[in-house]
């Protein structure tokens, strides 16, 4: 690892002042992602700001929202009671990141800057149409992931919190590779007034997307017969040693269905 | 260099580190604790796992410096002075649960927070789930989830009621 200056900022503009003089400056959240890449050099910040005194964990429950600050674990939002009372999916989706001692440390805002195509909350977030709340601004979900780690967020923007409408039904499915822990494929479906939404990580090169096919089929009949005959075309999605793109369209399917029969 | 200043195993330390020393390191060439293994570089083994505050955390992949202000246990700090084992520790003897013993470190610590948190009970299902950040190659993992059994029932005072 190369060497670099840390800093433990208690105040968000001290952070985000720090961020914005030095472009190699970067921000520290639970570590999960960013020190093991630390640790191969494939980063080579200046200097660390680790955002775990700016006071950005706690949830807030409204009869409508879920709000979870940016610094707020895995865990901790898995063993919520209120969340669990609220949006059920959404702690299930936190019990089944990693491993407990990943989800001891990382936090929900780390994994949305990360935008990893593998990783499992951006498919809660998009799936329900969340809203990101940053240090200077709020971004809908829909407008947020642009590709594989790539996000809206601009240079040195940090996020706070992220705000959750709760839906009338929800479920995550999650196919795991069984060595990392992370999705193969995740399905997250969320059933509104208004209509479903179903969001899909793990399986395309573009990072997490909204199966457009799916959604209306559910929107009309929310159920898993509904999916069963519509097949995910293959050309833009992964191929790896895990699994091929066609594999990786067929599970597609197959989570969705238990998703719906969750939810 | 900046200071960090933490107890570990009951002992406060003061010590001088790079931004980029970790946890681990600090523990093993810093303060001489090379019970604390390192058998990844990808954060998945758990050979590294230690305790912050009461939470397993792997610290391989903490900073130093983040763990400033806190209290670490190793395992070193579970034995009583007089050496009297630790529950954990001593369930994983009775059990057999160790064979090259370098998975047993992280393992033991591991097995310690997911039985302090669960006093409602563990099954042998909710022991194979909560030991899946920490990796042996050798028991076939068999022997460790009994022994964690064995160590829930000493923890929480419970009778150990043979199964089968
Ligand atoms: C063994 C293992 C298994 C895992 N399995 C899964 C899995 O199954 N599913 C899954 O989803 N994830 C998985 N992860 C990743 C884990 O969830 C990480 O915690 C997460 O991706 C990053 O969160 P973090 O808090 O650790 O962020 P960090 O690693 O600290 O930061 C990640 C990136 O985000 C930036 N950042 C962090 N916080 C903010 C913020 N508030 N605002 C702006 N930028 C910020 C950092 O600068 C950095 O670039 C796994 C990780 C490991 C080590
Ligand atoms: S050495 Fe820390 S997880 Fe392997
Ligand atoms: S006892 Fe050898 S790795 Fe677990």
């Amino acid at each position: 690892m190369y060497d670099f200056t840390y800093e433990k900022p208690t105040a968000i503009a001290a952070a985000t002042a720090t961020l914005a003089a030095d472009m190699e400056a970067k921000a520290l959240a639970g570590g999960q992602t960013f020190i093991p890449v630390l640790k191969q050099r494939l980063n080579k910040p200046t200097v660390v700001v680790d955002l775990s005194k700016l006071g950005l964990t706690g949830i807030t429950v409204t009869p409508s929202t879920v709000t979870i600050g940016a610094m707020t674990t895995h865990a901790t939002v898995a063993n919520s009671a209120e969340v669990q009372k609220a949006i059920p999916a959404l702690a299930h989706l936190a019990s089944m990141i990693g491993d407990r001692q990943v989800r001891a440390r990382g936090t929900i805002g780390g994994s949305l800057a990360n935008n990893d195509p593998s990783a499992c909350y951006p498919s809660a977030v998009l799936a329900l149409g969340a809203t990101i709340t940053t240090d200077r601004r709020t971004i809908a979900a829909d407008d947020y992931f642009q590709g594989m780690f790539t996000t809206a967020l601009e240079q040195g923007e940090i996020i706070t919190s992220v705000t959750f409408p709760v839906p009338e039904k929800a479920a995550y499915q999650k196919f795991r590779n069984p060595a990392s822990r992370y999705a193969m494929v995740g399905v997250f479906v969320a059933k509104f007034a208004a209509g479903v939404r179903v969001a899909i990580t793990g399986a395309a090169q573009g990072g997490v997307f909204r199966h457009a096919a799916f959604e209306a089929a559910l929107s009309a009949n929310f159920s898993p017969d509904a999916i069963a005959g519509i097949a995910t075309p293959a050309d833009d999605l992964n191929s790896d040693i895990h699994a091929s793109a066609e594999y990786r369209a067929h599970l597609i399917g197959v989570m969705s269905k238990r998703a719906v029969a969750a939810a | 260099m900046p200071n960090v200043t933490l107890t570990v195993n009951g002992k406060s330390h003061t010590v001088e580190v790079e931004g980029r020393t970790l946890l681990v390191e600090l523990l093993r060439e810093k303060l001489g604790l090379t019970g604390t293994h390192v058998g990844c570089d990808t954060s998945q083994c758990g050979a590294c796992v230690v305790h912050i505050d009461g939470n397993s955390v792997k610290s391989c992949t903490t900073l130093a410096l983040q763990a400033d202000g806190t209290t670490v246990t190793t395992i070193e700090g579970l034995a009583a002075a007089d050496g009297t084992l630790h529950p954990m520790q001593e369930a994983f003897r009775e059990h057999h649960a160790l064979q090259c013993g370098f998975c047993t470190p992280g393992m033991v610590m591991s097995a310690i927070d997911l039985v302090q948190k669960n006093p409602q009970g563990l099954s042998e299902a909710d022991i194979r789930h909560g030991l899946e950040g920490n990796l042996c190659r050798c028991t076939g993992y068999h022997n460790i989830v009994k022994a964690v059994s064995a160590a829930w029932h000493t923890m929480h005072g419970k009778e150990l009621v043979a199964a089968e």
